[in-house]
């Protein structure tokens, strides 16, 4: 390890306590902002942990969140919260190995249409099945959980989305993915088993988002499957990742951020044209910076050197 | 010399077409043999079938006597079977060195990190790119590329190395070195079947050639003797010159 990375650590681990003693100084707005941006930031970084080097664009986000939260909503009355969270993750992984197995060979915009119909799907057989089996639609979560103990979960799963992000860009599976990302021809003629490790992102992306919609259940109080499976949820962390270039380890974040604090205000100030705003922002970012801002931020640079 | 590679009655059917009908040949340890024919007779399918670009329709395919058809491309190519394109594919993303590294880190020796960078520096050396490895593939000339991708093809230390059209496209020095090249893998005892449609390279490499037309194998033989064949002549002139 070299004194860069070491110092690199260091900074991003005081970062992270700085982070983390936030509550300790501001009030419950700030925390209650703090977790929607935090969330969002998992979400889009585990997005594109998928989504960058494999560029298949999954609509599947909010079918895997909606499987966390509602799990978190099944059990938890009869499972201690560590063990929820814990199911939550298992289901989450299962149905991401089903789909993944039975869809990465679909190709471009079919895999698009199959991911948001596959979170239609289990919406619609979550109500079927609250409607006609346990006979009410929405459930209660009564979780003795704080808004700081849900903030300081997702900050460690951010960290640990980050740390293995940026772990396995320094294995030779990193290597892999780039390859996949330019020329799965070659890739899979070089030795790469190319199906199997676009299986395994897909299951790692699935699995953490499942725990991002888990962790954020107790917030609601009350879950039905219009709340936890808004299909809007996955349209927004596509966008975030999009804008700050999903190929990069810091550029969801930096789509995450200034989003989630442009759609907050937007829907505080505009709540009646708020969807239309959205759309507007997304057919703007699609336009101006279509591989993100941080390829676009690099570019320019490049530009700036050779002249 | 003991056999590397037997095709028999390899088939691939494209709906209503047969690209290639009941090829069968099988190639020594050590040989390096010109698989010959005029476009679209085939040959390019062939060699798609043997490193698991395209699965068979029918036949079968066998590396050192154990059957390959159908397997996916990279588990062939762990079991010894490298190829370079016929139009060439560069990672164009990566640095040179990196499309090197890619072969040895998913090769049959799986290297990494140091070993793995002075290892692709060797075999970039090997082909005449000896401190270009840190330029990115993209920003490479045509040539360049192709010895890239043939550094990239032997980090995977091959038994059987497939060159699709590799000679194709390069001015009369250039193809001296390439010849020269391919002549070195000969020494190395790498067994080669190279498509090709440059004369003067198939006489200068290839102690044997095969010749396919229309999907069928046509002529199989010395290359010498297979060219003068009457039925290949005519595959590629036509019948007033047999």
């Amino acid at each position: 390890m070299t004194a860069r990375t070491l110092l690199g650590l260091l900074v991003a681990g005081l970062v992270l306590a700085a982070l983390a003693a936030l509550p300790l100084f501001a009030g419950p707005y700030a925390v209650t902002l703090m977790i929607g941006m935090t969330g969002y930031v998992v979400l889009a970084t585990a997005w594109g942990l998928f989504s960058g080097p494999t560029r298949y664009v999954s609509l599947a986000t909010v079918a895997f969140f909606g499987i966390g939260a509602y799990t978190v909503g099944v059990f938890s009355e009869t499972l201690p919260y560590p063990l929820v969270l814990l199911v939550a993750a298992l289901i989450g992984l299962a149905v991401a190995l089903v789909v993944g197995l039975s869809t990465l060979r679909l190709a471009g915009v079919y895999f698009v249409i199959f991911t948001f119909g596959l979170a239609e799907l289990i919406r619609q057989l979550v109500t079927w099945y609250e409607v006609n089996v346990t006979g009410t639609l929405g459930r209660y979560i009564f979780l003795p959980v704080t808004p700081e103990g849900i903030y300081w979960q997702l900050l460690a799963l951010a960290a640990a989305t980050f740390l293995f992000s940026w772990g396995i860009g320094r294995t030779r599976w990193g290597l892999a993915l780039k390859v996949i990302g330019d020329d799965e021809v070659v890739a899979s003629h070089c030795g790469i088993d190319i199906t199997r490790l676009k299986l395994a992102l897909f299951a790692v992306s699935a699995v953490i988002i499942t725990l991002v919609g888990a962790i954020q259940a107790p917030r609601w109080t009350y879950i039905e499957p219009s709340i936890a499976f808004n299909p809007t949820i996955s349209f927004l962390t596509l966008i975030m990742a999009l804008l700050g270039g999903a190929d990069r380890l810091w550029g969801p974040l930096l789509g995450a951020i200034p989003l989630f604090l442009l759609f907050e205000w937007l829907s505080a100030n505009f709540p009646n044209h708020y969807p239309i705003i959205l759309g507007l922002v997304f057919i703007a970012i699609v336009f101006l910076l279509p591989k993100g801002v941080l390829a676009a931020v690099e570019s320019r640079l490049r530009k700036g050197g050779a002249r | 010399m003991s056999e590397l590679l037997a095709l028999d009655g390899l088939t691939k059917r494209f709906g209503g077409l047969t690209a290639v009908n009941a090829v069968s040949f099988s190639l020594e340890r050590g040989e390096v043999v010109g698989l010959l024919g005029p476009n679209g007779s085939g040959k390019t399918t062939v060699l798609n079938m043997i490193s698991g670009f395209l699965p068979p329709t029918g036949g079968r395919i066998a590396l050192n006597g154990e059957a390959i058809s159908g397997l996916r491309p990279n588990r062939i190519a762990r079991k010894g079977v490298a190829r370079t394109f016929q139009l060439v594919r560069a990672l164009p993303s990566l640095t040179v060195a990196e499309n090197v590294v890619t072969a040895l880190a998913f090769g049959r020796r799986t290297l990494w990190g140091k070993a793995a960078h002075e290892a692709a520096h060797a075999h970039l050396a090997a082909v005449g790119l000896a401190g270009r490895a840190d330029q990115p593939a993209g920003a490479l000339t045509y040539i360049d590329q192709k010895r890239m991708e043939l550094a990239r093809a032997l980090a995977a230390e091959p038994e059987l190395l497939l060159l699709d059209e590799w000679l194709a496209g390069l001015n009369p020095t250039e193809l001296r070195i390439g010849i020269d090249l391919i002549l070195s893998l000969k020494e190395r005892g790498i067994t080669v079947l190279l498509v090709e449609h440059v004369m003067d390279a198939i006489r200068a490499l290839c102690g044997r050639a095969i010749v396919m037309n229309a999907g069928r194998k046509i002529a199989d033989g010395p290359t010498a003797e297979t060219l003068r064949d009457p039925e290949v002549v005519r595959a590629y002139l036509g019948d007033g010159h047999a």
